[in-house]
């Protein structure tokens, strides 16, 4: 079941476009936004709510690299491995992550805390190498400020 | 050194309020747009102008916007989309102009819409860029208290709805018809052209995709007239340009040029030259799908026609560089694991070949290359080049690898008559 503030978010992004499917990905950010995920439950019922198939629904929600078909941690790290973090070694940072966190991308610390995911270019290639956790950027990172950057997420 | 799109920007990017912004002439262009010119009359001065997309593809603006069917009796809402979804790998020029001075591209996109008669707008903006979208709906809001947006903008009689459209990741939004169907809801697929989405496009109605950095041209193409822009350029292409560069360089970061400084002048005037003990072997001009340039193109003009005439593309005119402590094939490798993971398996060459080079290049990486792979990858720049794929990803992945086993076969051949990579 959708709740009633996920409902009314997603009414009002069909009420900006034409039709009622066209708001799908907005809704699917919606759902993710206040379920940190979105789980096949939520997917029917998203779908539901929109007019179309659950399929049709999931073919869009698994495009994407930012909507998450399985469970997140608290914070989710986004560390970039283009081009230009990879020529200022963004290599020791992922080593650094796995190492202190215990896990592979696509993984989640027992804790909930943490997941750990790739990304492509975050756009900031002259502060590299760069990762997000959750909203913050963080650039022209070390492995050796990376602690202190974790131990400011709970 | 006029630096008309960067000028309000500040090293911390706090960007205007909308009165500031007003303070220094902001949305001058468009009470002069409303008063003083007719649609036709925008697009003829924006072609006039010569500016160029500066998305990558480098069409001329005006002569885009030119497509769009005007009068009464064409097919409604017509829509303006700004392409904010900068993902080019190496490429950090846009997240600039959007984080610190959103009213310029709110502004420029007016211009762009009433040219066209647009009455929607969005701007589609990348998921990472939280501060950008802060900035920017902040600014939308305040642009609709003032009146510039929404109906009857200025008592002018012309309407225009604006919103921000915040996009899930994925590399192929930044084509234009594939960021359509994102915005429609959809897979972010390339559609077949034509029809062109100027006649065709969001929800089947004529609709103008541009770059953010083209739209913040255009108040002060407005303001100035076509002559002055063409006269901030050192050679034919006209306006200013963002470039950026990253690598091995004393002071990576962007500046606002003339158009057409030379290769050399960015990376050791402005980039400060190579770290110390770190020598150029290449750079890739304008982000990940453009030819590596080397060595004898340093004195190259960075416009258009100057960069295609030494092989490769202006892009976006942010460039990458590849140092000699580097592996080239390395660096082309991580290429290819970009553009195989974001290639969106719509066409077969695209979806089943990238992941084949990308293959070749980590047994190469690893030592474990045959001699026979090098052929196999010059078969692949054909097969996967232009005229074979639905859209330009493919081709795009294929120039930094053509242009790299042109200008470093030497180093692919050690990979695998050494068995390892001489880098590591």
């Amino acid at each position: 079941m959708l709740t009633a503030e996920e409902v009314s978010q997603i009414e009002h992004e069909i009420s900006l476009v034409p039709v009622r499917k066209a708001a799908g990905i907005e809704a699917l950010k919606i759902v993710q936004q206040h379920r940190g995920w979105v789980s096949d439950e939520s997917l029917k019922d998203t779908a539901a709510f929109l007019g179309v198939s659950a399929e049709e629904l999931d073919s869009v929600a698994t495009f994407y690299n930012l909507i998450f078909r399985q469970p997140v941690g608290r914070h989710v790290i986004l560390l970039c491995d283009s081009i230009s973090c990879w020529v200022m070694g963004y290599e020791k940072i992922r080593e650094h992550l796995m190492q202190k966190l215990g896990i592979k991308y696509g993984q989640t610390t027992p804790d909930g805390r943490f997941t750990l995911l790739p990304n492509v270019c975050l756009g900031t290639c002259d502060c590299a190498p760069a990762l997000m956790v959750g909203p913050d950027l963080y650039q022209n990172v070390t492995p050796e400020e990376l602690d202190e950057i974790l131990s400011r997420y709970n | 050194m006029e630096k008309p799109l960067t000028q309000h920007i500040t090293p911390d990017r706090k960007p205007l309020s909308l009165k500031e912004y007003e303070q220094v002439g902001g949305y001058r262009a468009v009470h002069k747009i409303l008063k003083e010119l007719t649609p036709e009359g925008v697009t003829n001065l924006v072609k006039d102008s010569n500016l160029r997309g500066r998305g990558g593809a480098g069409f001329n603006t005006g002569l885009k916007w030119s497509f769009v069917p005007m009068g009464p009796e064409v097919p409604r809402p017509k829509y303006l989309v700004a392409n904010a979804d900068e993902m080019e790998p190496g490429t950090f020029k846009d997240r600039i102009l959007l984080e610190g001075n959103p009213h310029q591209l709110i502004e420029g996109m007016i211009v762009a819409s009433y040219a066209i008669q647009a009455d929607i707008s969005y701007v589609f903006l990348r998921w990472a860029y939280k501060k950008a979208a802060q900035e920017i709906t902040k600014a939308i809001n305040e642009a609709y208290a003032a009146g510039y947006l929404g109906q009857n903008i200025l008592g002018s009689g012309y309407s225009l709805e604006m919103h921000l459209h915040t996009g899930v990741g994925r590399y192929m939004c930044g084509e234009e018809t594939a960021l359509l169907n994102a915005l429609e809801g959809k897979r972010a697929t390339p559609r077949a052209k034509p029809p062109f989405p100027q006649v065709s496009g969001l929800f089947g109605k004529p609709t103008i995709v541009n770059n953010v950095e083209t739209l913040c041209c255009l108040p002060h193409i407005v303001n100035n007239g076509a002559a002055w822009f063409k006269g901030l350029s050192r050679t034919g292409d006209a306006g200013t340009k963002i470039y950026g560069v990253s690598g091995k360089v004393n002071k990576p970061g962007a500046w606002e040029l003339p158009m057409g400084v030379t290769v050399r002048e960015l990376i050791e005037e402005y980039a400060g030259g190579m770290k110390n003990g770190y020598r150029f072997k290449g750079a890739l001009p304008g982000g990940a799908s453009t030819d590596f340039l080397v060595e004898e193109h340093l004195d190259t003009p960075m416009d258009y026609p100057s960069i295609a005439a030494v092989g490769s593309r202006m892009g976006t005119g942010t460039m990458i560089i590849l140092d000699d402590h580097t592996c080239p094939v390395g660096f082309v490798h991580n290429l290819q694991h970009f553009f195989a993971q974001e290639s969106c398996g719509f066409c077969t060459p695209c979806r089943e070949g990238l992941p084949w080079v990308e293959k070749i290049l980590l047994s190469l990486d690893r030592g474990e290359g045959k001699p026979e792979d090098i052929q196999l990858l010059n078969f692949h720049t054909k097969a996967l080049g232009p005229g074979n794929t639905f859209c330009a990803l493919a081709p795009g992945a294929m120039e930094p690898l053509q242009s790299a086993l042109k200008y470093f076969g030497e180093d692919f051949e050690r990979h695998i008559n050494e068995k390892q990579c001489p880098w590591k």
